[in-house]
């Protein structure tokens, strides 16, 4: 039924149709694919569209597969509407009376259709037999590290990145002084080197379990340590801790990945099993990883830069806030006081300097984008 | 592996060629006073002064601007210097017992210091100590041909000059001996040669004093004792009378004694007259006398020391006598040695001295001595910058003429000596031409003054020293009427010298200097949280001053303030001379060091900041406009103030401890030169070394969080007139960079000049910016829509500088401790950056922006950002597009005073301090260098530099003459260069067509959230942001 409505355009090459149900209402609109804004946005849109501002929603997508997964973190709503084709189909529950256990992997198996998948969702009556423990659905669900460019690296050598995620638990680990064994041409020759000499316990270092005391530290975001002193590669570190990559030689050269010692060609995919793609593609825009596959550039995409670089900018100007303050205080204080922030896209990269909106949705967002600019009014502090 | 990440720039050979003319590192000279002195000399016949260091340097002085440089090798301390008069040449005993030959040559036109040869005395075979080859003290002959070696053996050693031959002629204390009357011998030894004297007439005598107290005068030809003096106390020094009939010795029980010569009695056993011209209770000795004769009347007698021991002991005092006068000088620092200029012509009967020269660990005085009343004569160089210890410094480049005038004649009225024609010490020629531009050194001081002086040229001469405290009530004020009491009593002291090193009151330290060259408008701020407001006046005038509180804490409550207290200002009129006159006075409360300053004279503001928040202020009509707190709930640390016990006594405790350690070490090292047991410290230091491997040093990776200590700090502030409401209407902003990443524009309602007085201005915080990194701000800079920097107030109103462009879009440059960010204005979005930290795991110091001018072309010139990191080196950034041009080497790292305390001036030079009391000054620029240009003439019987082995190294050569040298290419090049801006060359800075390919300037997203536009207004935003994008293909923001 889907199939019906859909209007072949040039349009909806770079637009994401959006098809949300909330009980029995439907409601119709479109995203861009390249610039999908963030979750809370989303949510907030939802809410509007379908006229429920105050109403706490679980919001669900069927993927390709026809499982049921949650939309709740900007990084699986991205890889939501990265992977619509180009029909992106939305659940909404209310959260009191959500049905965790219709999501998953196997609601495939148990129903088939997403129509029955519905049915579900549109009857949560129906399935009485469901346990009542509550098993909430994981909130912030990011990687923490990976590994990466296993493919370029030698075998003995390893490179982390870490996520901070701009979280406050800290990166945890010591560096230290050392010498390290290096073979030159003219034999085995002590250099100085930088070594990891202790992690704390419960840090983001050592929850990854990748990185170990005494793995010695050769590169940090690309740049060689060697001849840099202990001080210099501290305040690298610390200048690249949004973004860490750290490529090191593990003391325990045991765990390393063993490649395939087939060609050329396949070893790159058996590299990349090691990487955690999943996590990584929540992560870029997919368009950019589809013309870059390497690996080299995957590091440096600017994307990534920006998310963790932005600059905090807040504006307070006298002259607009006198205007519109007093209106703007009572609708939020009366209407919506628990909506989070909303930024349409129209102003969200206003850098750009594009009209960034399709043309079915266009008008609802230049809408819907007053409004929301009114209701932050009051609010000098905006977090981003 | 992803070095090609990092592509390295320079493959332009137009733009490396641009780059070559216009940036070349060279450190040209030392302001100030030697760090250290150890050894002083004085060549009459060439009017030149050698001062020599503890570090090895050796200096040479004569006219103002003439100056050399000398370095040894070997990192020990001079121990004397002697020239060789009218040679240019001279020789200098170090330490190490090694003597080195100097010889000022002449190159490319001008006279620089190189080191000839050097000799080390061999140790007597058999004789196990090495001590007893130790020089004790050098005569060099008037006829320069021989040179005597006293040493600590006693003997007596000849070299010949110039080649440093040691001559098989040594004289031993057993040669002596036998002409000893037996009495005297006793079975001892007559101990080291304590002075080596020539006989002022007869050539062939010299005159030995020995420890003991023996002198004799040997006769070197035929080998004899000519005559013996039998002292019985320990002699320190030797001087003849000119006449040569008699000579004074001075001794270590504070005594001097005069002897006669006689030809009749060969042995004299009593001198004619001995005096202790301190006694009769104990005194220190007289470590060295000297003996004038004059025309008019008696004798001039100068020595150091001989202070009574119990009371005085602790002065340093020289001690002038003639018939009745008396003055002993008292300084503050020790006594290095001291000179008479006086007429060295055969010819003349008396030796008529005219100044005295004295050379102090700190500082250099010279003294009329023909004057009566013995006054002092202002040194034009040689200053001692550390009379009271540099707090801070700002330069002030191409001063207007006008107010060059009024500081010199405000300085000229404060001490009225300050010329310097009868300086005595004037040979050699300055070649430098005279500068083209004045310029303005101002120094900080802990005693809360601020001291101006001349930069202009090679040698840094006092203008002007301004006083803070007189504005408050401090403890010390008494200390005057003391001083006079002492005027009375016996020995007559005279205070001479300005080196002070204690300080009233710590918190009248000034901390912050900002001025406005062409308004004569001046605000200094201190320790204490004062902010004084100071205008150039030509009279006299008292007056009271205005007193304003700041609250900077608001109403943050859960703060107190356990440092010291606000300075109380004086209450009724103070009384003013001409000079810079205080007229507010801002107090910060709670009353934290200012740590931001910053003028606007146009407007009648300043800002100013503290740990805890920032201020704006108008002066005019005295009144607080603005007060923001910037404190983070969590920084407790910053309410504790500098006196605080909490802080962290364990860090100062193991700070102390790994100080104590260090210092052991490095004593050792010095320990081991001539010590037999030094392998075996050797063993143990490596031992130590080891240890210290067991337990490394550990860094932690933690990134930056927001409630570090210290993070209200208030970096730096910034006036400009600039976009930052809307892209239309620009006007009077003020930016404010915090020490945790945050930045806070304000726009201001400045009235216009005539309603000044009944508008009062208003601030409307405009942005505030957080930088995700949150390293400190180092420094704020807003650029025209050309890139430039914006001009100084009143700069373009008096025609003096091209107005800045209003139509293009301005943008801030906001330089932070990691990164140069360059955003867009009104919008703050960023444009370019560099992430210097991330790359280089260096973290900037200091940062200044200047202008740097093409050797080859006047017309050709470059604005370019200069950074100091905190490894000492000098990375120089093309502005706007911010990219690293060149990179070199300055100042060590781990010298961190050096590296704090580093001035950059608008023309590409910069100052740093080497020692308290020494400023090296160096040239990032190929066109503006000040250097000393000098050219000494002498004439020498046999030139050595002929054959000398090598060229050693010489401190003063180490800058290029590129401007000589290109002179020739001047044309092609100027071609080259048009063709290459014509063309949109990739490494231009000025083109950011580039930037993509630049992958150190990755762009970032900024989400400037804008709430406030109408419709009409988004949509005119829309159009600019078409235009911007309309501009060169590479502003990409994405």
């Amino acid at each position: 039924m889907n199939k019906n409505h859909r209007v072949p355009s040039n349009r909806t090459l770079n637009a994401v149709e959006v098809k949300s149900k909330f009980g029995a209402e439907f409601r119709r609109f479109s995203l861009e694919r390249s610039k999908p804004g963030r979750f809370d946005e989303f949510y907030g849109l939802l809410q509007h569209v379908h006229r429920i501002p105050n109403v706490d929603l679980l919001v669900g997508y069927a993927d390709v597969h026809g499982d049921l997964l949650p939309i709740n973190n900007d990084d699986n709503y991205h890889k939501a509407i990265s992977m619509a084709a180009p029909l992106l189909r939305l659940f909404l529950q209310r959260k009191e009376e959500a049905d965790y256990s219709a999501f998953g992997t196997d609601t495939v198996t148990r129903k088939k259709t997403p129509a029955a998948l519905a049915a579900v969702l549109l009857r949560p009556d129906a399935n009485k037999k469901k346990p009542p423990i509550i098993i909430s659905l994981p909130k912030d669900f990011r990687p923490v590290s990976s590994i990466i460019d296993v493919d370029i690296l030698p075998e003995t050598h390893r490179r982390v990145r870490l996520y901070k995620h701009g979280q406050e638990k800290p990166l945890g680990f010591y560096i230290r002084d050392g010498s390290s064994v290096r073979v030159t041409p003219q034999g085995l020759e002590k250099v100085p080197g930088i070594f990891i000499s202790r992690m704390v316990p419960g840090g983001l270092a050592e929850s990854t379990g990748l990185l170990a005391v005494n793995d010695e530290v050769l590169e940090v975001n690309g740049i060689e340590v060697s001849g840099k002193s202990l001080d210099q590669v501290t305040d690298m570190m610390i200048a690249n801790s949004h973004n860490l990559i750290i490529t090191v030689k593990p003391a325990n050269q045991r765990n390393n990945v063993v490649r395939n010692s087939g060609g050329g060609a396949t070893s790159g995919s058996s590299g990349r099993s090691s990487d955690s793609s999943t996590s990584f593609y929540g992560y870029s825009t997919p368009g950019l990883m589809a013309m870059t596959p390497s690996h080299i550039i995957q590091n440096y995409e600017p994307d990534e830069e920006s998310e963790e670089e932005e600059d905090l900018v807040i504006e307070a100007d006298r002259g607009a806030k006198l205007v519109l303050q007093a209106g703007a205080r009572a609708t939020a204080s009366t209407s919506m006081p628990a909506l989070p922030r909303y930024e349409p896209h129209l102003d969200l990269r206003t850098s750009n300097g594009t009209m960034a909106s399709s043309a079915s949705a266009g008008s609802l967002n230049a809408h819907r984008g007053l409004e929301g600019r009114s209701l932050e009014e009051d609010g000098t502090v905006i977090t981003l | 592996m992803m070095k090609f990440r990092f592509r390295r720039q320079g493959n332009d050979p137009h733009r490396e060629k641009i780059k070559q003319d216009l940036f070349a590192f060279s450190k040209t000279v030392e302001h100030g006073f030697p760090n250290q002195p150890s050894a002083l000399a004085y060549d009459p016949k060439l009017q030149l002064m050698a001062i020599g260091t503890k570090s090895g340097a050796i200096k040479i002085y004569g006219a103002p601007g003439v100056e050399m440089t000398g370095l040894h090798k070997d990192t020990a301390a001079v121990t004397q210097i002697h020239f060789l008069y009218g040679q240019g040449r001279m020789l200098s005993l170090l330490d190490d017992n090694t003597i080195h030959l100097w010889e000022i040559v002449q190159r490319e036109n001008r006279s620089h210091l190189v080191e000839l040869h050097s000799f080390n005395l061999p140790g007597r075979p058999g004789i196990e100590s090495t001590s007893a080859t130790r020089v004790t003290v050098m005569l060099l002959k008037l006829s320069c041909d021989l040179l005597a070696l006293g040493t600590e053996g006693g003997g007596v050693h000849f070299l010949e000059l110039p080649t440093l031959t040691l001559l098989n002629k040594s004289l031993f204390q057993d040669e002596i001996m036998q002409s000893v009357p037996e009495e005297y011998k006793c079975g001892k030894s007559l101990g080291p040669v304590e002075s080596l004297q020539e006989h002022p007439q007869d050539s062939d005598k010299i005159l030995i004093g020995y420890s003991r107290g023996l002198v004799v005068l040997w006769d070197l030809n035929s080998r004899h004792v000519v005559n013996l003096f039998l002292g019985k106390q320990q002699l320190e020094s030797l001087v003849w009378e000119r006449s040569g009939n008699s000579f004074v010795s001075s001794h270590s029980d504070g005594g001097y004694m005069v002897w006669a010569v006689s030809s009749s009695n060969p042995c004299t056993h009593d001198p004619i007259s001995s005096t202790i011209p301190y006694g009769p209770f104990p005194c220190k000795a007289v470590n060295k006398i000297l003996w004038r004769t004059t025309e008019l009347g008696a004798p001039l007698v100068l020595f150091s020391g001989g202070m009574p021991r119990a009371s005085y002991g602790d002065r340093h005092c020289l001690t002038i006598l003639q018939d009745s006068s008396h003055v002993t000088l008292d300084f503050t620092s020790r006594v290095i040695d001291f000179f008479t200029i006086h007429c060295t012509d055969k010819e003349k009967e008396f030796d008529d001295p005219s100044a005295l020269v004295v050379l102090l660990e700190e500082e250099l005085v010279v003294i009329d001595l023909q004057m009566a009343g013995w006054p002092t004569v202002p040194a034009p160089y040689l200053a001692p910058l550390h009379s009271s210890a540099i707090t801070c410094s700002c330069h002030i480049s191409n001063v207007p003429p006008k107010l060059w005038e009024r500081v010199i004649s405000a300085g000229q009225q404060q001490c009225p000596l300050q010329n310097y024609e009868n300086w005595p010490i004037c040979g050699g020629k300055n070649l430098a031409p005279d500068p083209k531009q004045k310029e303005l050194l101002l120094t900080g001081h802990e005693d809360g003054t601020v001291r101006f002086w001349d930069a202009s040229g090679v040698s840094l001469k006092p203008l002007y020293k301004l006083s803070t405290a007189s504005i408050f009530q401090t403890d010390c004020d008494h200390n005057d009427s003391l001083m006079q009491a002492g005027e009375e009593e016996w020995p007559p002291f005279r205070k001479v010298g300005c080196f002070d090193p204690y300080s009233d009151d710590p918190r009248l330290g000034i901390q912050k200097i900002s001025v406005c060259k062409y308004s004569g408008k001046l605000v200094v701020a201190g320790t204490a949280g004062q902010v004084i407001v100071m205008v150039l006046s030509d009279e006299k005038s008292d007056h009271m001053i205005d007193v304003a509180t700041v609250d900077l804490l608001q109403d943050r409550e859960g703060f107190t303030w356990k440092g010291h207290d606000r300075l109380p200002p004086k209450s009724g009129s103070v009384v003013f001379a001409p000079g810079f006159q205080p007229v507010v006075l801002v107090q910060c409360m709670p009353p934290a060091a200012v740590t931001a300053v910053t003028l606007h004279a146009e407007w009648n503001l300043i800002a100013f900041g503290t740990s805890h928040g920032f201020g704006l202020f108008d002066y005019h009509r005295r009144n607080p406009v603005l007060a923001r707190c910037t404190l983070h709930p969590n920084d407790s640390l910053a309410m504790e103030g500098p006196l605080s016990r909490v802080k962290s006594l364990k860090k100062s405790l193991r700070q102390s401890f790994r100080r104590i350690r260090k210092s052991r070490v490095s004593g050792k090292k010095r320990a081991v030169v001539y010590s037999p047991t030094s392998k075996v410290q050797e063993a143990n230091a490596q031992l130590a070394e080891h240890d210290a491997e067991v337990t490394p040093v550990q860094r932690r990776i933690e990134p930056r969080s927001a409630d570090d200590s210290l993070s209200g700090v208030v970096r730096c502030l910034c006036f400009a007139d600039t976009f930052l409401r809307d892209g239309t209407h620009h006007g009077p902003t003020m930016w404010a960079g915090t020490n945790s990443g945050s930045v806070y524009a304000y726009a201001l309602d400045v009235p216009s000049q005539e309603k000044f007085s009944e508008q009062s201005v208003e601030a409307l915080l405009g942005k505030e910016i957080q930088l995700m990194h949150r390293a400190p701000v180092v420094s704020i800079a807003v650029l025209d829509g050309r890139g430039n920097p914006l001009p100084e107030p009143y700069e373009v109103s008096r025609d003096l500088a091209k107005a800045p462009d209003m139509q293009g879009s301005h943008s801030v440059l906001i330089t932070s401790e990691e990164q140069f960010k360059v955003f867009m204005l009104p919008k703050v979005s960023a444009k370019t950056k560099f992430k210097l930290t991330a790359h280089e795991g260096c973290r900037v110091r200091k940062v200044a922006l200047s202008n740097f001018t093409s050797v080859s072309s006047e017309e050709y010139s470059e604005n370019a950002l200069v950074c100091l990191t905190n490894l000492g080196d000098i990375h120089v950034f093309s502005v706007p597009a911010l990219r690293p041009q060149v990179r070199y080497d300055c100042i060590r790292k781990e010298d961190i005073s050096g590296i704090a305390s580093c001035v950059f001036t608008k023309t590409g030079q910069g100052f740093y301090l080497i020692s308290p009391s020494e400023y090296e000054r160096f040239s990032l620029s190929a066109r503006v260098i000040t250097e000393p240009l000098c050219r000494v003439d002498v004439e020498r019987p046999h030139d050595l530099s002929a054959h000398s082995p090598t060229l050693p190294p010489q401190a003063n050569g180490t800058h290029k003459t590129q401007a000589e040298s290109k002179a020739a290419e001047t044309e092609e090049l100027l071609y080259e260069m048009r063709s290459a801006l014509s063309s949109p060359v990739l490494d231009s800075p000025n083109s950011s067509a580039d930037i993509t390919l630049d992958t150190t300037g990755e762009l970032t997203v900024e989400d400037v959230k804008d709430f406030l536009m109408t419709v009409d207004e988004a949509e005119n935003n829309f159009r600019n942001i078409a235009e911007e994008d309309g501009r060169p293909p590479g502003i990409l923001i994405n």
